[in-house]
């Protein structure tokens, strides 16, 4: 059979191009197809990478090299209903390289300020501090401070974090990472990743009980006690 | 259940974040279920933490600029 197609040069000609044609098809509608997908995820592509790199400029590098690496590695995706997942695996990948690329450069480890052990938020709760006593003429002062809370303070309490508590996270709350994922992506043990997050939490909530008595949201009756815990 | 194997409000809040993680094994996450549909304490910071925790979520979409967009467009069109 492959003889006789090869005896016939005209029609072996005509199927090349049929099948350089489908090629070229196919190869538009793919980049088509992950073209749509990028663009229906770039508001949460580049949200999570500004949280990421706390920089617009450098947020929209990340975005720009994460989509060249995907479309490079897209055979790699198994299943095109994790395509957001899978990108975004990518994206932290990326990130998480830089940065460990920077701190080599600067060859340092990580400082007591960026670990947080120079840092008091270990175990601290807003919801405690928003249930003292002199609060309590708020029926519920939980929900009183989550009324005003917004957007802007959350993310300016999200930036004040230390890199490595930032970025704990970011991985496991905003991308949605496991424990054992993130602890992967960073090349830490699990215990590592539970404690960082554990002291993030705590410090984030700190950053935004501050913030919300700076703004007076809350009162300030408690400074004095605050500044001694 | 015995009373002797349920959690007390200090353990659930010891555990309350990994909970509301989902990295607690399914019987714990049980346990921490039964107790915050007794308990109206814990059942309150739960739901905080739940909200802030989806407040957090919700920093991680920003609005792409058209800077970036016509940038990822130009890109894709290279490949």
């Amino acid at each position: 059979m492959y003889a006789a197609t090869s005896a016939e040069p005209g029609a072996l000609g005509t199927r090349a191009r049929a099948r350089a044609e489908v090629a070229v098809i196919e190869e538009t509608s793919r980049r088509r197809l992950f073209e749509a997908e990028v663009e229906r995820l770039l508001d949460r592509l580049f949200g999570t990478a500004l949280r990421l790199t706390r920089n617009r400029a450098d947020a929209e590098d990340l975005v720009g090299e994460t989509v060249a690496k995907a479309w490079a590695s897209l055979d790699q995706l198994a299943d095109p209903r994790m395509f957001e997942a899978w990108i975004q695996r990518i994206l932290a990948n990326t990130f998480v390289s830089q940065w460990r690329h920077r701190r080599a450069q600067r060859e340092v480890a990580l400082t007591a300020e960026e670990d947080g052990t120079a840092l008091d938020g270990e175990g601290f709760s807003l919801f405690e501090r928003l249930h003292q006593p002199f609060l309590l003429w708020w029926s519920t002062p939980e929900a009183m401070l989550e009324t005003k809370l917004l957007r802007e303070d959350l993310e300016r309490a999200l930036d004040s974090l230390p890199d490595a508590f930032r970025v704990a996270i970011v991985l496991t709350e905003v991308q949605g990472h496991s424990y054992a994922e993130a602890a992967e992506l960073l090349g830490v043990p699990v215990g590592t990743v539970r404690s960082r997050l554990s002291r993030a939490r705590g410090l984030l909530q700190r950053a935004l009980w501050e913030q919300a008595r700076e703004a007076g949201i809350v009162p300030d009756h408690g400074r004095g006690r605050e500044d001694r815990d | 259940m015995t009373d002797e194997s349920r959690l007390s409000c200090e353990q659930v809040l010891e555990h309350l974040l990994e909970y509301l993680d989902q990295e607690l094994t399914a019987e714990t996450s049980a346990e921490i279920d039964r107790h915050l549909a007794e308990c109206r304490g814990c059942f309150s910071r739960a739901e905080f933490e739940r909200r802030l925790k989806s407040r957090v979520v919700q920093t991680g979409t920003a609005s792409a600029p058209e800077s970036l967009r016509a940038r990822i467009k130009a890109l894709i069109e290279r490949f």
